[in-house]
């Protein structure tokens, strides 16, 4: 098991290596960099020196007057020692940026994928158990609904009626007009009312799949063999599927809710942004507007690591619920 | 043209399945509510034995399908007997409803959609009570089942739960019908059910997941489970086709003694007409959901009678029978679906005469224990009378 | 050993006829752990088979699952590298043959498989599954082309208009036809057949059995057929390898090998074999345990730790092939006083005594003791059967027992021969108007007035 994992990880650091340039490449070949929009704002502002001047001279401040492969070297070189600059857009280090937003993100996507977790599973077993029925239907459709409409969707309609017709909650922003005048409590529920929407937003797309995925295995694993044994053993109904059907069936979701434990802390972009949360999600979106190298760098290259780390996860965490793969 | 109309007759319209999967939940629904129901008098199943000496009576069962292609009658009218200590084989080839026959007894049919239509299944309890299972809900059920009746299914190799132990699945089992009994005495049990089976090291083997045992050490491990309780009936469906013959060999072997040890009855269902003559004290063969003769060992074996047994019979090679060309029965079973209103063996029938083309043919007694479905017997059970 | 001597002078002109010729053929698989992915060991899934077979023949490799039959299938076709050994086909040495040359030879040499749902492909329809090879291959002229799958599909019990058909319209026993029809098309002269049948129901199974021999005696087919099933197995071969753990421990002619089984596997093997007649007399060696694992089989006898004979000497030495008697060659230290053969030289000696067999075979049916029992019906087939039975048990009892039911069931059959053509006419009638008049309850009436 050791040894597994040592060479996903050993493969991974190749793979990151890849992917961080390719990244770098793609930055650096984007048709409207943060510097020409910059050196055009100043040469507007500042008729004296020309828009190439300005160019030439950012060029060098930025470290952008080399060619990509070297830039890319550098950064790499940078990055490894920890140093990943500072925000172009942003003024701060990146990390000093990223260390402020990431929690907003991170509460947001834990909120999220308890609920889901919570919703998914009890339904898509229910669902499973009553194959055809009522509540069957009920959860396919809410379901594809969920998996096939887009975010931006869900989240006009909510907005419409929550926030608009209902008033119950702002129509944006994380925390409200009086926030600052507010007891610390206060402030903390504050923040909470103004992620429900957000919230509730992402447990829509996101129960679906773990849904249907819950109750297709639930099926399956309620087809089986060893599962007619367990009830011609006289187990009660509720034992056969709470200890014997669940316990299998646990076993792909396991591994696909740990892959996704480190996607907590990648950011819902389009959540974010609509609803204007400060979260890592919105603050890389607004970054990569801007062209903002240093942050994307980071952001993007974090988000690979976290991929990675998801399936590196999910491929252990199979083999320690799975007896099976466990021993060989 | 005569393609055409056959296209016609197997492909089905939306419509029409759509209005047939209506009208099966109509029709399921109203067996299922009777199943699920939660608390039933015990006096509205309760029943008594037709004869004393038997632990198991099937009667007239017939078990369907309600599928959206149509109503598989895949039961259809079985009656046979258990005597106590008994083992009954029942033969019979891919389809013919051996295994729903059995499922139905255990009342682990595929539901909603496979449903005991009617018929009679009664099991005796203590004190000369018995009970109909068919009237039985489920949760009655539940505490019959592993205790009174158990089964060994065919696929040793994913008929054990994959996630525990060997051990952990045995415990279950023996301390669930037997509620008093302490963790460590439940444990010694086990082992000792574990030994019996003929697994030499059962320590070890308590503390394995079935993934490290062998096909046929699982079925021992099966065969431990069915019989951890000493039921009264063992229902074996094909325990040893999935096996090679040597290890056939010991499971049969394990299978004989035990049933004498616990002094059980088994039902054991194959294809194999060599392990029937085997185990088997008395055969029922069937033939498309319905029985088409049934006798003791002796009588099916020296005096097959009904053309089907027969053709069966001539079609298996055996050794040390040396034929220079194997029989083979012409045709097809009937669909399912649609079964013909006459002898459903008569389009394959080599002997099939007048009285075939009437309706299905009765149960003719050549012996009083050897009955048979064929109208070629009607006369001699005639004269005899 | 006269015999033995012969053999050896003929083994020239012998070797020219020869069609396969497997010497001493392992097939190892590696394997492979640690990140490096280093070989830490092999599964010697063939080790050390050897046998010959003429063409016409039909040799059979039993043996327990997982001891490498189907490998052994494999390999000697080339479809699975060798690890060593030869496999000469018509005398050329198939591992050594180029890419082209394989191609070239590769219809010759069939395949047909257990599973006959998964080895169709589901969207060609069955005329092309049927004519793809043989028309890459050139097998016959393009305008003889239609006749020649016409002919072929007819040979194999598939009707023209099931040409354009797809697989999944067909049943289990029919796509096996599809199958063998898809192997025979390209005109082989052999043909590994691995568990043909066992898919398959009793009744079915016999319907292939009956077409596989035919279509042998029809094309002078060699078969290797592969099974577990030993009554199959009799019925169809000539020759009988028997398999322990990638080991040929007992070869001889099927004759030979069912009447005097030597090697202690093979004893216990066929004690196993259920007999459908409740008055035999079970005498079955039950073996304990379960197969060793091919990676890491025992030493010596690999059967050792499980014979009832195991000597000291088994769990040291490898058994040479000892020829207990000409033709039946066995790998047991049991028989050590017999002379130690080379594996091929007991195959001809094999060959020989068929030979001898089927002589002896066609004096019986000069003298009429067979019969053409093809012809037969179930029911003839059965109470002959019982009647031979019947004929060999030598308790009286059951001697008349059986003579009585088989006069009883003799006129019984006049009877309802009689009784046939009586009403065949009637039937014919009744079938025209009354039939779906016919109530259950008039039947009864009807047939009283039949009789
Ligand atoms: N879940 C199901 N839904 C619909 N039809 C079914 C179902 N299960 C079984 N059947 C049908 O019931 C009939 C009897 O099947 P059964 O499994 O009892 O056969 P069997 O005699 O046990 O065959 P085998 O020897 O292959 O095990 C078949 O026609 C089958 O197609
Ligand atoms: S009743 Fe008629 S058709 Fe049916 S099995 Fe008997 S002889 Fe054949
Ligand atoms: S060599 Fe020895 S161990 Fe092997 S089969 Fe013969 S007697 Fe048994
Ligand atoms: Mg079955």
């Amino acid at each position: 098991m050791r040894k597994y994992i040592v060479k996903r990880l050993l493969w991974s650091i190749l793979i990151l290596f890849f992917v961080s340039f390719l990244i770098y490449l793609l930055m650096r070949s984007l048709p409207s960099s943060y510097v020409e929009t910059v050196a055009r704002e100043r040469a507007a502002a500042n008729p004296q020196v020309s828009y190439k001047q300005w160019l030439e001279r950012l060029n060098e401040l930025y470290g952008l007057n080399v060619n990509p492969l070297q830039g890319f070297f550098i950064w790499l070189s940078q990055a490894l020692r920890g140093h990943f600059g500072d925000s172009w857009y942003y003024g701060v280090p990146v990390t000093q940026k990223f260390g402020s937003v990431i929690w907003y993100s991170f509460a947001l996507g834990a909120a999220a994928l308890i609920f889901q977790v919570a919703l998914a599973i009890p339904l898509g077993i229910q669902s499973a158990r009553k194959q055809y029925s009522t509540l069957d239907y009920a959860t396919t459709v809410f379901a594809l609904i969920g998996i096939s409409l887009p975010g931006f969707f869900f989240i006009t309609i909510l907005k419409m009626v929550f926030a608009v017709n209902l008033g119950w909650f702002d129509l944006n922003g994380i925390v409200g007009r009086m926030h600052d005048t507010y007891s610390p409590f206060r402030q903390f529920l504050d923040i909470c009312q103004h992620m429900v929407l957000p919230t509730l937003n992402l447990v829509i797309i996101g129960t679906g799949s773990l849904l249907r995925y819950t109750r297709t295995n639930m099926l399956e694993v309620l087809n089986s063999d060893y599962i007619r044994t367990a009830r011609a053993e006289g187990l009660s109904e509720r034992r056969v599927i709470n200890h014997h059907a669940f316990r299998n069936t646990l076993i792909p979701l396991v591994t696909i809710i740990g892959g996704t434990l480190p996607g907590l802390f990648s950011g819902a972009l389009i959540t974010e942004t609509l609803f204007k949360i400060p979260g890592i999600g919105y603050t890389s979106y607004e970054a990569m507007l801007a062209g903002d190298i240093p942050f994307t760098m980071f952001y993007l290259t974090f988000m690979a690591i976290l991929t990675l780390l998801g399936t590196l996860i999910s491929d252990v965490l199979y083999a320690v619920v799975d007896p099976r793969v466990r021993v060989s | 043209m005569a393609r055409k109309s056959q296209k016609s007759a197997n492909y089905l319209s939306a419509r029409t399945i759509r209005r047939t999967a209506k009208e099966n939940r109509r029709i399921t629904r109203q067996f299922e509510q009777k199943l699920n129901r939660k608390h039933v008098a015990p006096s509205e199943y309760a029943t008594t034995m037709k004869d004393p000496a038997n632990v198991l009576e099937v009667e007239d069962l017939k078990t369907y399908f309600f599928t959206d292609a149509g109503t598989v009658k895949a039961v259809d009218g079985v009656s046979f007997t258990v005597p106590r200590g008994k083992t009954i084989g029942l033969v019979g080839e891919s389809g013919c409803g051996k295994s729903v026959t059995s499922l139905s007894i255990m009342q682990l049919l595929q539901r909603p959609q496979g449903q005991i239509v009617s018929g009679a299944i009664r099991l005796t309890q203590d004190q000369g009570q018995a009970v109909d299972i068919t009237q039985m809900p489920i949760s009655a059920m539940e505490k019959i089942r592993g205790k009174d009746i158990s089964m060994i299914f065919q696929e040793p190799m994913t008929s054990l739960n994959p996630v525990f132990k060997i051990g952990s699945q045995l415990d279950e089992v023996i301390g669930l019908h037997n509620p008093d009994m302490s963790r460590e005495a439940v444990k010694e049990r086990t082992i000792e059910m574990l030994e019996l089976v003929s697994i030499a090291n059962s320590r070890a083997v308590y503390d394995m997941y079935p993934h490290q045992l062998s096909g046929g050490m699982r079925q021992r491990v099966m065969i431990a489970i069915a019989l951890a309780c000493s039921p009264k009936v063992i229902i074996a469906d094909e325990p040893t086709t999935a096996l090679d013959v040597t290890i056939q060999a010991q499971i049969l072997d394990i299978l004989r003694r035990l049933k004498d040890q616990i002094n059980s009855s088994i039902v054991l269902i194959t294809h194999d007409l060599g392990v029937i003559a085997e185990m088997a004290d008395e055969v029922v063969v069937m033939y498309a959901g319905r029985i088409v003769e049934k006798g003791t060992v002796e009588e099916i074996f020296k005096h097959p009678s009904h053309p089907y047994t027969l053709g069966l019979m001539a079609s298996k090679p055996v050794v040390s029978r040396h034929v220079e060309r194997l029989y083979s029965i012409p045709g097809n079973v009937p669909n399912p679906i649609e079964m013909p209103d006459y002898c459903y063996f008569r389009d394959r029938c080599d002997r099939a005469f007048a009285p075939c083309f009437g309706e299905y043919p009765p149960m003719i007694s050549l012996s009083p224990t050897h009955k048979v479905a064929c109208y070629c017997y009607q006369q001699s059970a005639d004269t005899k009378e | 050993m006269a015999n033995h001597k012969t053999s050896n002078a003929s083994q020239t002109t012998r070797e020219a006829q020869e069609l396969l010729s497997v010497r001493h053929l392992k097939t190892y698989f590696p394997i492979k752990s640690g990140v490096l992915q280093r070989v830490t060991g092999y599964v010697k899934a063939v080790d050390d088979i050897s046998f010959k077979l003429y063409p016409g023949q039909t040799m059979s490799l039993v043996g327990e699952s997982g001891c490498g039959k189907t490998t052994a299938g494999r390999t000697i076709l080339r479809l699975t590298p060798k690890s060593a050994g030869d496999v000469l086909f018509e005398g050329k040495d198939i591992y050594q043959l180029d890419a082209q040359e394989l191609r070239a030879l590769r219809p010759q040499m069939q395949l047909i498989f257990q599973d006959p749902y998964s080895s169709l492909s589901p969207r060609m329809p069955v005329g092309e599954i049927i004519a793809e090879a043989p028309r890459q291959h050139h097998i016959v002229p393009k305008a003889q082309f239609d006749a020649y799958i016409d002919k072929i599909m007819k040979d194999c019990g598939l009707q023209p208009y099931h040409r354009d058909r797809y697989p999944h319209e067909f049943s289990g026993g029919q796509r096996q036809r599809i199958c063998i029809a898809r192997a025979l098309a390209l005109n082989p002269k052999f043909i590994v057949c691995d568990e043909p049948v066992s898919a398959l129901d009793v009744s079915i199974q016999a319907q292939i059995i009956n077409l596989l021999m035919d279509l042998q005696a029809q094309y002078n087919l060699t078969y290797l057929f592969i099974s577990h099933d030993l009554s199959v197995v009799e019925h169809i071969s000539d020759l009988i390898g028997v398999m322990y753990l990638g080991d040929l421990v007992e070869r001889g002619t099927k004759k030979e090998v069912f009447a005097r089984p030597l090697h202690p596997y093979t004893q216990a093997l066929f004690s196993a074999i259920p007999v459908p007649d409740p008055d035999y007399k079970m005498n079955r060696i039950i073996l304990e345990g379960s197969i060793p694992s091919p990676a890491n089989p025992p030493a010596g006898c690999k059967f050792h730790t499980r014979c009832r004979y195991c000597m000291a000497i088994c769990k040291q030495q490898v058994p040479p092939s000892y020829e207990v008697e000409p033709g039946h060659v066995v790998n047991c230290h049991l028989y050590a006083g017999s002379p130690v053969v080379d594996d091929l030289v007991g195959s001809d000696d094999m060959e020989q005594q068929l030979t001898r067999e089927k002589l002896a075979a066609s004096g019986d049916i000069a003298a009429g003791a067979a019969t053409a029992r093809g012809q037969l019906s179930a029911e003839e087939i059965v109470s002959e059967t019982l009647k031979e039975e019947a004929r060999a048990d030598s308790q009286g009892a059951v001697l008349d027992r059986g003579r009585k039911w088989m006069q009883e069931r003799e006129q019984q059959l006049e009877r309802m021969q009689a009784d046939r053509r009586q009403v065949e006419t009637a039937a014919a009638a009744l079938q025209d108007e009354a039939a779906p008049a016919v109530r259950p309850d008039d039947s009864s009436k009807t047939e009283e007035s039949l009789k």
